[in-house]
């Protein structure tokens, strides 16, 4: 039989029993459907995860006090106090191939200003900061080296702090007390928005780090290092050179410190949302083939309701081949509607999440052929059996078949 | 000439039951081009196993049959389907129409398989048309056989038997469920056909459609005991014309009366 003629029996045969079909192709709607939903969402996901990556800035290294690899009990990153701003100024005096350097002291801390007051985040950071964190200045300006060897009473804040502290001025020359000591608004920073592991990073005053230590949170020890790295391709290079720097000022001690760079940090973060893609991919696929047993169960009800009808063929004619084909282009017709119905859905879905979850989706066209190739894999490979089965029927017992 | 059908010592067992029934035990038959055969015999005698067997639809269980010279045991699945297509014609005990598919299109069936398979869908349309037009259904071409009688749907069936242009036709019952009327219009297709030179082989219980054959066979516990040419056979047109003044006749009678 030509194929479009088959083509055409098969279609019509669908449309006999138009519930049935909507009914067994909505197992192949529903999972195409989820598929695109989900890989839309994933999509989305990475995207914006690797914009906040963007935006934390580029080829960044960070020194975190602690190790992995100290034996015994093990701490987590900073639990020991083990690094110092002689450490951060070697690394700024002998690594070659980095562009900034900020030892950085970390604290929670009230604010008062204006009669208001406000629990936020207080670095302690070096005027290399903003350019390291890709993170510009939008009022005013950062302050300045000799501010650090000063041990200035100047803040840079975020826009939050801004919001709560100073909420119809412009702060820039306002004062705002740390521990009841008046330090100078002097810069406002761009909004940056969460961070990938869900902080306001808005929420933030940010004053030489020296400052910090000697005035307000009274430490020697410091935070963290945030080195900025030249090119991306010497990153791995400048990261030995300072773990080499570091454990020879440590002259042979234990390591007490991690470095890692902003690769690594992605990484974890991206991490989780490809588990997640995952699992809910694993999910889809189990209702795909759900689906498709669904499709594959009422084909074999359409071949033996039709036993007649296959041994008229049969006997008029037909070889093998032509109920095979017959049967399989029914199941494929079957899962393919259901698979563009479905990417319809998906997409609706995905819409839909996006306008009122606020959830970040990207529909790609990969996904969308992929769900028709699966589909019409599905309607080959659930269908193959029950056609088969059509096939090799005998003509005089199909005609008999009661 | 060699005859179309050779059959020889045919024989064909049933294993399905729990005792094998043998259907047919030894029939030798030669139906040479154009002949016309009437197939007799009680319920059970194995009328329709024979006819199954001649047409391609069963294979015997011993015995060779040649039919157009070529010897059909040899052939696969595929070859027989093929030879069915377009070497034979059937019209089955009981229509066997494809359900919720036009008269016409039930037609094109045959076309759609085998060689003509190459047709452009006007010829086969075209084609198709022509052979309801044959058996006096071209107005019926697009009723779905549930909308015809079974008369019509028979004469269906017989358009379909016949539009691959076959060199037997076989019909099993062809005039069973008909009136008396029917079956002589169903016969006379048949005689038309015949007259073209299609050899026909049908089945039926009735001496007086058996009357309009060339030849009578009948058949008893599955061997052929009788096999005679028909004496100044009935020729459809003239009972039909007959039955129409009958017909005719009983109402000028009848009309008083009411
Ligand atoms: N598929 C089958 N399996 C087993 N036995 C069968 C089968 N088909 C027919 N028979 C047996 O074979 C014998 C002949 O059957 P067949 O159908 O040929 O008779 P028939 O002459 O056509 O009868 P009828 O006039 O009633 O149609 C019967 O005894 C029947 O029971
Ligand atoms: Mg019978």
């Amino acid at each position: 039989m030509r194929f479009t003629t088959i083509f055409r029996v098969a279609l019509r045969a669908l449309r006999r029993n138009t519930m049935r079909s909507i009914l067994t192709a909505l197992g192949i709607i529903i999972g195409i459907g989820a598929v695109i939903t989900i890989v839309s969402m994933g999509n989305g996901a990475k995207a914006r995860v690797e914009a906040q990556v963007a935006a934390l800035g580029q080829n960044i290294i960070t020194v975190y006090p602690g190790s992995f690899s100290s034996g015994g009990t093990r701490g987590g990153f900073g639990s020991a106090p083990t690094l110092t701003v002689e450490d951060a100024e070697a690394i700024a005096a002998e690594v070659e191939d980095i562009d900034g350097v900020s030892p950085e002291v970390r604290d929670r801390n009230q604010v008062l200003a204006n009669g208001l007051n406000w629990s936020t985040n207080i670095n302690g950071e070096s005027p290399d900061y903003p350019y390291i964190k890709n993170w510009n200045i939008v009022q005013g300006a950062m302050f300045t080296d000799q501010d650090v060897k000063s041990l200035a009473k100047v803040a840079v804040i975020g826009k939050t702090v801004v919001d709560q502290l100073f909420p119809n001025e412009d702060p820039i020359g306002q004062t705002l007390r740390i521990r009841n000591l008046p330090f100078r608004v002097v810069g406002v920073l761009d909004v940056k928005g969460f961070s990938l592991f869900g902080s306001d990073q808005d929420d933030v005053v940010i004053i030489p780090y020296t400052s910090h230590m000697r005035r307000v949170s009274r430490r020697s020890n410091i935070s963290s290092i945030l080195v900025q790295g030249k090119t991306s391709d010497k990153l791995d290079v400048v990261k030995s050179r300072i773990e080499d720097l570091l454990n020879q000022r440590r002259k042979g001690r234990e390591p007490d410190f991690t470095v890692r760079t902003q690769e690594e940090i992605a990484a974890t973060a991206t991490e989780t949302s490809k588990t997640m893609t995952l699992l809910l991919g694993g999910i889809a696929v189990v209702s795909l083939v759900v689906g498709g047993i669904g499709v594959m169960n009422i084909m074999l009800v359409s071949v033996t309701e039709r036993t007649r009808e296959i041994g008229i063929r049969l006997a008029i004619g037909a070889h093998d081949r032509d109920v095979l084909l017959q049967f399989l282009i029914e199941a494929i017709l079957l899962t393919v509607l259901g698979g563009i119905l479905g990417i319809l859905c998906g997409i609706g879905a995905s819409e839909f999440a996006s306008a009122y979850f606020g959830l970040p989706t990207l529909i790609s066209p990969t996904s969308v052929l992929l769900a028709v190739a699966v589909s019409t894999v599905i309607g080959v490979f659930f269908g193959y059996y029950p056609a088969r089965k059509a096939a090799q029927l005998d003509p005089i017992d199909a005609l008999r078949y009661e | 000439m060699a005859p179309v059908v050779q059959i020889k010592d045919i024989h064909k067992i049933y294993e399905s039951g729990e005792i094998p029934v043998h259907a047919v035990r030894g029939v030798s038959l030669d139906i040479h081009k154009g002949e016309f055969v009437a197939l007799m015999g009680a319920s059970g005698s194995g009328k329709s196993t024979l006819m199954n067997m001649l047409g391609c639809l069963d294979r015997p269980t011993k015995g060779t049959y040649k039919l157009d010279g070529i010897d059909v045991s040899d052939l696969d699945k595929n070859e027989l389907a093929d030879i069915r297509n377009q070497k034979l014609g059937f019209v089955f005990q009981g229509f066997n129409l494809l359900a919720r598919t036009t008269a016409l299109e039930n037609v094109e069936l045959p076309m759609l398989y085998g060689r003509h398979r190459r047709l452009s869908a006007g010829q086969i349309r075209e084609r198709a048309m022509h052979c309801l037009e044959i058996v006096g259904l071209a107005n019926r071409a697009d009723h779905m056989p549930n909308q015809l009688s079974g008369g019509q749907q028979q004469r269906v069936a017989i358009a379909r038997g016949l539009v691959n242009e076959p060199q037997v036709l076989l019909a099993d019952e062809p005039t069973g469920n008909l009136d008396s009327r029917t079956s002589i219009e169903v016969m006379g297709v048949f005689q038309q056909l015949n007259d073209q030179g299609i050899s026909i082989v049908m089945v039926t219980h009735e001496l007086d459609i058996a009357h309009y054959c060339k030849r009578n066979l009948i058949l008893r516990d599955g061997v052929v005991v009788r096999d005679e040419a028909v004496p100044n056979r009935s020729i459809a047109s003239n009972e039909l014309g007959k039955l129409k003044s009958a017909e005719a006749a009983a109402k000028l009678i009848a009309n008083p009366v009411n």
